[in-house]
């Protein structure tokens, strides 16, 4: 994955005070991604000898891989292949990035 | 202080930490409640939007859940109890999940709720007010236009096995009491109704343990649908392939009177009468006692228009209605997945609301669900649904979604594991 464009600081310094001057504006990406999450955690959740794996910590390059090998046909699935063609690519980075931030499960 | 290659998304982070910062720098925040929310049902939409309030507020919201029973009992994974391949033991956990995590559990019913004075009363008599409401009612049943079926049910002749607990061990024992030869019909009603691939399923497990255990014995599937309402395929091939000779489908035969004579009970259809040993009646369902109560079934009498981004009922302001007992959005499926996942979407904006902060516009929702079609074979249908904002409705993706190719073994162990996933989330168990 490719990083995003540098950002001159006057403009990083602006954002920052858009964002913490507004309490609705700061976090919202983290708060979707948060949301989205939820929708996976029903079933990828649970204890780690569950057969959905636990996504908690996993980083988000190797959720984001797997998830195109899903949607491409090149993994075998029995219904990932089908839930993940309903989540735009935006989405599936928010999740991704989401689930790597959290705690991996002992 | 930001490193000239942070990243937007890493910019956000930091502005999230200071925001943090800065909100528990206030004097008042950390001890400060956002506000009161009680929730009435502890089925999968309840209990799991009481739990996710807690955990994603920090515990700032005070939640109180209200459910009638002392414990969860999985309606998803009740069919097998009744071939015996679970106990009931097995699809009941407790709420001790939500009370670690700082919900207070009250097992109680509530009998009234007032939406302008924004508080509830409960059969004890003691009064609770909140700031939102959540209402999780699942279904009751409507019984008046089939003559015999309030008496049937009542005294225990009938069971309806649509809830599980009680009910679900009373058919299992009516199953276990069947002579062998006997004949065991159930009848589906028009949809909508709760678990759309539920009744199917109860016929192939049934008669997988039947022809065990009875092989003279026969499955009347009397649908009053024109054709099999979820999975059509999935199940028409297990009934071919496992169940010939033993499973009769028949479409477009509506219960229309029960009667029950000695043993047997009758279920009185438009051309002809069937007599059962064994008579399990899927009765016509509308949004739980409560929800009508409080005047909430405002589509076609039966069901919660709800709004979707916040799941708040459109004929009362401040209350949230989950699951089974809304008027389901276009292909949305009355599971207890979606009641779920729906509760995730009420928690966050209710998080929002009481914060006086714009909800989320574009909310998502997925559904997956398992059927057993014999004790190791499931087949599974699963959908997505993103919000559409210019029809505010929820919609499933086209391209998405679908169903097993074929019933399989793989899959009859991830609906083990979904299920024990599920009731993780749910109940935080």
């Amino acid at each position: 994955m490719s990083g995003p464009p540098r950002r001159p600081r006057t403009t990083l310094a602006l954002l920052g005070a858009s964002v913490i001057a507004s309490p609705g504006a700061w976090g919202q990406d983290a708060q979707l991604a948060r949301n989205l999450a939820a929708t996976c955690v029903t079933c990828h959740g649970g204890p780690v000898r569950s057969e959905m794996k636990s996504l908690a910590g996993m980083p988000a390059a190797v959720i984001l891989a797997r998830l195109a090998e899903f949607r491409s046909g090149a993994a075998p699935a029995t219904v990932m292949h089908q839930i993940v063609k309903g989540y735009s690519e935006a989405q599936l980075e928010l999740i991704a990035t989401h689930y790597a931030d959290l705690p991996a499960p002992r | 202080m930001f490193d000239r290659q942070t990243t937007r998304r890493r910019l956000l982070g930091a502005g999230l930490a200071l925001g943090g910062l800065g909100l528990a720098g206030c004097a008042s925040m950390p001890t400060r409640s956002l506000g009161r929310v009680v929730v009435v049902g502890g089925g999968y939409g309840g209990a799991t939007a009481a739990r996710y309030l807690r955990l994603w507020s920090g515990g700032k919201v005070e939640v109180t859940l209200v459910e009638r029973q002392a414990a969860f009992v999985s309606c998803p994974m009740s069919n097998l109890v009744l071939a015996g391949w679970r106990g009931i033991a097995d699809i009941t956990r407790g709420y001790e999940g939500l009370t670690a995590v700082g919900v207070k559990v009250i097992q109680g019913e509530v009998t009234a709720v007032d939406p302008a004075a924004r508080s509830l009363r409960l059969a004890s008599g003691a009064t609770l007010a909140y700031d939102r409401l959540i209402l999780s009612p699942g279904v009751d049943f409507i019984t008046d236009d089939i003559p015999g079926l309030s008496a049937a049910l009542d005294s225990g002749r009938v069971v309806h096995a649509w809830k599980a607990g009680p009910q679900t061990l009373a058919l299992r024992a009516q199953l276990a009491a069947m002579p062998d030869g006997g004949v065991f019909a159930i009848t589906i009603p028009k949809i909508p109704y709760r678990c759309p691939p539920g009744p199917y399923e109860r016929a192939c497990v049934v008669a997988a343990w039947l022809k065990v255990a009875k092989p003279r014995a026969k499955v009347l599937v009397l649908d009053a649908n024109p054709e099999v309402q979820s999975k059509k395929a999935l199940f028409e091939r297990a009934f071919k392939d496992h169940y010939t000779g033993i499973i009769e489908y028949r479409p477009n035969n509506e219960l229309n009177e029960v009667v029950t004579s000695g043993a047997k009970a009758v279920a009185r259809l438009e051309f002809d009468d069937v007599t059962a040993d064994v008579l399990n009646v899927i009765p016509p369902q509308r949004g739980g006692d409560i929800a009508r109560s409080a005047g909430l079934l405002n589509m076609n009498k039966r069901w919660v228009g709800v709004d979707w981004l916040t799941m708040e009922a459109t004929a009362a302001a401040g209350i949230h209605v989950l699951g089974d007992a809304t008027f389901a959005a276009p292909a949305m499926p009355k599971s207890g997945h979606m009641a779920n996942q729906q509760a995730k979407v009420a928690a966050a904006a209710i998080l929002q609301l009481l914060q006086g902060q714009p909800v989320n516009t574009a909310p998502v929702l997925a559904n997956t669900c398992y059927s057993y079609v014999t004790a190791q074979d499931a087949v599974h249908v699963a959908s997505v649904h993103q919000y559409d904002a210019a029809e505010k409705t929820f919609k499933a993706v086209p391209g998405s979604g679908g169903l097993s190719a074929a019933a399989n073994a793989t899959e009859g162990r991830y609906a083990q594991s979904w299920a024990e996933n599920i009731w993780a989330d749910t109940l935080g168990v």
